[in-house]
């Protein structure tokens, strides 16, 4: 899908312009700023790239990308991004949402894009509130959060955004924080150059409506100790000393985190994206506690599956592949088919 | 034994069964021989929604009715001159509807005690004086097909399952009607079976013989061909000529179609047909619900294809956010609502006009859309030609009401010249229309249509952001300004308003009607076939019927005030009444009924003749 461009972007190239109108210190300017830097080095001409979004703080982002953008309903975005991505295969199509478009309102759509494998890019911004509806809670926010909604605390059990695409079918799914630019670019560089729906959780803080959210894994005093990033192909240990690591217990059937001088260096789990087997991916998705440790960021699953937008181009060629006749001509056969008889 | 042989000018038949007694494809099969003849004709299936009800039940009845003639006719028929009953069922639930004199034809094999307490017969109709009226022609279907097939190698069932085949051969030879085309047909359907294809047409043709020698039939009918237009016809359903009439939209319009369906009664047999036509960039899509169905054809016409999504009132409510959205996006799109007996599931293979209120009005905010309804099966292929026409020019969505009944019925239908369709070609936005040639505006209107540009993306240069959000007018940015709402909310009335639609035509033969009937889709027919019968009667009367709801005909306020009185009869409370009196104050008279079934031409007349009484 990359063509070399003539002259080559940069992010200015990318910045619309539109007043950027979220609220001074929100997260989400982080995520603009990230991504607008990173896209020149895609090297997909900007007229050859949509932004759909349906609606919530996180669905104004592509008002601010000068490619092409559809800002459009509450949860829809993953279905009008459907048929924009498998009706024009030659464009590079970005769906962004939230915590509440993407798995409250719009969340049959999600799954269905995920088991499908649209050739779509989903970067779900999470801050675990509705911001733009100022503060009830969503379906990531804490069981027991105090909320305008839930002013005796939130009765809900949250979704685990990275579970749910995962028991979808998702064939990529990452997560990464809003703060650190250089790995949330380096998880959206190996979400582009997937073939099919790359999943991306992106943790974004919400500093008028559930600030901090996200504190432990950016505070240096905390982060590495609570942080596993994940290498494909690297030993999963973390802790300011890798004092953590990541094994298979036995018998069980997840991963447990243990101390990395308690166990043998072949007990611990190399990470391996490209695992058929969603249950690792899985597995990794569920080692963080409510109190965000042991989080892991970066690329859980990776695996090649053919994308529903290259089977059903393929279908259409193959049909096509057998006509040789105008499509006028194609169109006189086909009202005249069947049973016909004339009348002089 | 020479059998008599007697003319007449029309008949009616309806084969009536079991939900698996195959009595759809009988009366299809009948149908088409019946057109290879020259006849015209309309037909009206009637089937329950579940797909077997329990055997031998009257909710489990499946009909077809076929009307044919030797002159042009506009319905189903009213009443069957001919029943063909495949168990006590189909016995119970059709006989209201035959007029006293009519032909019954029972298979007596399954005229059983058991078969008979299932529908609540104390005593086999057949055996007392109930059927006294009729003329009844008990046949032993089951058991002469079976013995016809004993020869052949299929088993029991099978055999039995042939059963249809013997009532069709049996029609056939009443009617005179020619059969190669069912021979034919047998032959494409059982290919992969050619035992079945032998039995098959071993019943048909047992059929034809047991007409041919059985004294119980001493006279055999035909009905000479109908004038028609010269040329080359084929009977067509109103779904699939919808169907095709959106692949000739794609055709003349150079875009590919994209379809965003979910399946939904009576509407996924579009989505079947468009399926299978890929070699003409027909692109499909089974969406996970209605609301992605609509949102998929929305981003599929956002990249330049035309965007449709196909079906019923329950996806119709579904789909409404989406239809505000394109409305406010500005983008072609066509949605076809195949109406069905609502509210809620209501009666899902039943027809009604009721959705004609949501689809005038059905959205939040101003969200004007135009509207249009077929008025006949072959019809169906040009509204959506129409639709199409509408959304690409004026880049609106456009919603296109069929109904069960236009859905499900055929008539012949004579084919069109290619090149006669209109040209729907479209011009993609290529370069900027500011005025210093650099800026590209994505809401500057063209002056005559008010239709904005349509700049897909992959165009370079022409990068921009549309949304939900109010658009400033011209550069389409972000606005809350209070008077550029106000103007963008009358821009996109007007831009519906005053869309080009052709002059509601009167037909008043007559030229002194005093009183006009108005009417909107697949009333067509029966309205036309009352209007017929009152002027048969030397009183005069006029009709006109609405193919564009919204917008309306410009001349139609004028055409409505030079008649005295206006009849609107229609399949639901009288929602386009409420229209005509709020929009031309015009005191109309509304006519309606919500059976679930088509109006019958004799009902419309008496009404019709009530009103000419009081003029």
């Amino acid at each position: 899908m990359s063509e070399p461009v003539a002259v080559k972007l940069t992010a200015k190239d990318f910045k619309s312009d539109q007043e950027v109108r979220w609220c001074p210190g929100c997260g989400d300017y982080a995520i603009l700023a990230a991504i607008q830097q990173f896209m020149p080095e895609l090297n997909i001409p900007r007229e050859r790239t949509v932004f759909v979004s349906g609606i919530g703080c996180s669905s104004r982002f592509p008002y601010y990308m000068n490619t092409y953008g559809m800002h459009s309903i509450h949860g829809r975005a993953p279905a009008i991004a459907t048929g924009l991505s498998v009706s024009r295969p030659d464009l590079s199509v970005w769906v962004v949402t939230g915590d509440g478009d993407a798995l409250s309102i719009g969340g049959n759509h999600l799954i269905h894009a995920l088991r499908r494998n649209v050739n779509l890019k989903i970067l779900l911004f999470n801050n675990r509130i509705y911001g733009l509806t100022k503060g009830q809670y969503s379906p990531t926010s804490e069981v027991g959060k105090i909320t305008k909604s839930t002013p005796a605390g939130s009765a809900d059990a949250p979704f685990n955004p990275l579970s749910l695409a995962l028991g979808a079918e998702a064939s990529f799914v990452g997560r990464t924080i809003d703060s650190d630019r250089k790995h949330l670019q380096s998880v959206l560089r190996a979400a582009a150059e997937h073939e099919g729906s790359a999943f991306v959780e992106i943790y974004q803080n919400c500093n008028i409506f559930n600030d901090g959210a996200f504190d432990q894994l950016k505070d240096p005093s905390t982060r590495d100790d609570y942080l596993i990033r994940l290498e494909h192909g690297q030993p999963i240990t973390f802790g300011a000393d890798g004092q953590f690591c990541v094994v298979h217990p036995p018998g069980g059937f997840g991963l447990e985190v243990r101390d990395t001088n308690s166990v043998r260096p072949e007990e611990i789990v190399v990470h391996d994206a490209t695992v058929t087997d969603p249950a690792y991916a899985f597995a990794l998705s569920r080692l963080p506690g409510l109190d965000l440790r042991n989080t892991p960021i970066g690329v859980f699953r990776s695996v090649d599956r053919p994308s529903y937008d290259s089977v059903v181009q393929a279908q259409l060629a193959a049909a096509k592949a057998k006509v040789t006749e105008t499509p006028e001509q194609q169109l006189a056969g086909l009202l005249g088919s069947g049973d016909t008889w004339t009348i002089i | 034994m020479t059998k008599q042989i007697r003319q007449l000018d029309r008949v009616v038949i309806r084969f009536a069964g079991d939900s698996g007694d195959g009595m759809q494809l009988t009366g299809d099969r009948f149908t088409s021989e019946t057109a290879q003849l020259g006849n015209d004709i309309s037909t009206l299936p009637n089937f329950p929604a579940e797909i077997r009800a329990p055997a031998g039940t009257l909710p489990g009845v499946s009909s077809f009715q076929v009307h044919f003639a030797d002159y042009d006719i506009l319905t189903p028929g009213d009443a069957p001159n001919v029943l063909v009953a495949m168990n006590p069922a189909a016995l119970k639930a059709n006989l209201a509807d035959l007029p006293r004199g009519a032909d019954i034809i029972v298979n007596t094999d399954e005229f059983t005690k058991r078969n008979l307490a299932k529908v609540g017969y104390q005593t086999s109709p057949l055996d007392d004086d109930s059927l006294a009226g009729y003329v009844v022609h008990p046949v032993a279907l089951t058991s002469m097909t079976v013995g016809a097939l004993a020869a052949h190698q299929v088993s029991k069932k099978d055999a039995e399952r042939s059963k249809n085949m013997f009532a069709l051969g049996l029609l056939s030879w009443m009617y005179s009607r020619p059969y190669e085309s069912t021979l034919r047909f047998l032959e494409r359907k059982f290919a992969a079976r050619p035992e079945l294809v032998a039995a098959n047409v071993a019943a048909f043709k047992a059929g034809w013989n047991f007409g041919e020698t059985t004294e119980d039939f001493a006279v055999r009918y035909e009905v000479k061909p109908a004038k028609m237009k010269p040329g080359t016809y084929r009977n067509i359903t109103g779904n699939a000529a919808l169907s095709l009439g959106l692949v000739a939209a794609g055709v003349r319009s150079g875009l590919p179609v994209f379809l965003g369906a979910y399946p939904i009664t009576p509407a996924s047999d579009i989505l079947h047909e468009l399926s299978k036509h890929k070699r003409f960039g027909v692109l499909t899509v089974q969406a996970e619900d209605e609301i992605a169905a609509v949102g998929a054809a929305l981003g599929a016409s956002y990249g330049g294809s035309l965007g449709v999504t196909t079906t019923s009132g329950p996806g119709v409510a579904l789909k409404s956010e989406t239809i505000s959205l394109a409305v406010a996006l500005e983008l072609p799109l066509v949605i076809v609502d195949v109406q069905r007996a609502g509210p809620s599931t209501g009666m899902p293979t039943k027809t009604e006009q009721a959705d004609l209120n949501m689809a005038l009005y059905g959205r939040h905010g101003e969200a004007p859309v135009a509207v249009i309804a077929p008025r006949s099966p072959s019809d169906c292929f040009f509204a959506a030609l129409e639709a199409a026409r509408i959304a690409l020019t004026y880049r609106t969505p456009v919603i296109l009401l069929s109904d069960n009944y236009v859905a499900n019925g055929s008539e012949p239908w004579l084919l069109p010249d290619v090149e006669s369709l209109p040209d729907l070609r479209v011009e993609f936005a290529t370069k900027p229309n500011g005025e210093d040639g650099t800026t590209f505006l994505p809401y500057l209107r063209d002056p005559e249509t008010l239709a904005r540009p349509w700049a897909i993306p992959g165009t370079a240069g022409l990068e921009h952001r549309i949304g939900g959000l109010e658009k400033a007018d011209k550069t389409g940015d972000i606005s809350y300004d209070p008077a550029n709402h106000d103007f963008m909310v009358r821009t996109r009335a007007a831009r519906i308003e005053t869309i080009p639609v052709p002059d509601i035509e009167v037909e008043d033969p007559d030229g002194d009607a005093r009183v006009l009937v108005l009417g909107w889709g697949s009333t067509y027919g029966p309205i036309g076939a009352a209007c017929r019968g009152v002027r048969q009667r030397g009183l005069s009367i006029a009709q006109a019927h609405l193919r564009h709801l919204a917008p309306m005909p410009a001349n139609l306020g004028e055409v409505l005030r030079s008649y005295d009185k206006v009849v609107i009869p229609e399949m639901n409370l009288g929602q386009l009444a409420h229209v005509i009196r709020a929009r031309y104050l015009v005191d109309a008279i509304s006519y309606n009924q919500v059976r679930g079934l088509p109006f019958t031409a004799a009902e419309l007349e008496t009404t019709l003749e009530e009103v000419l009484k009081n003029v």
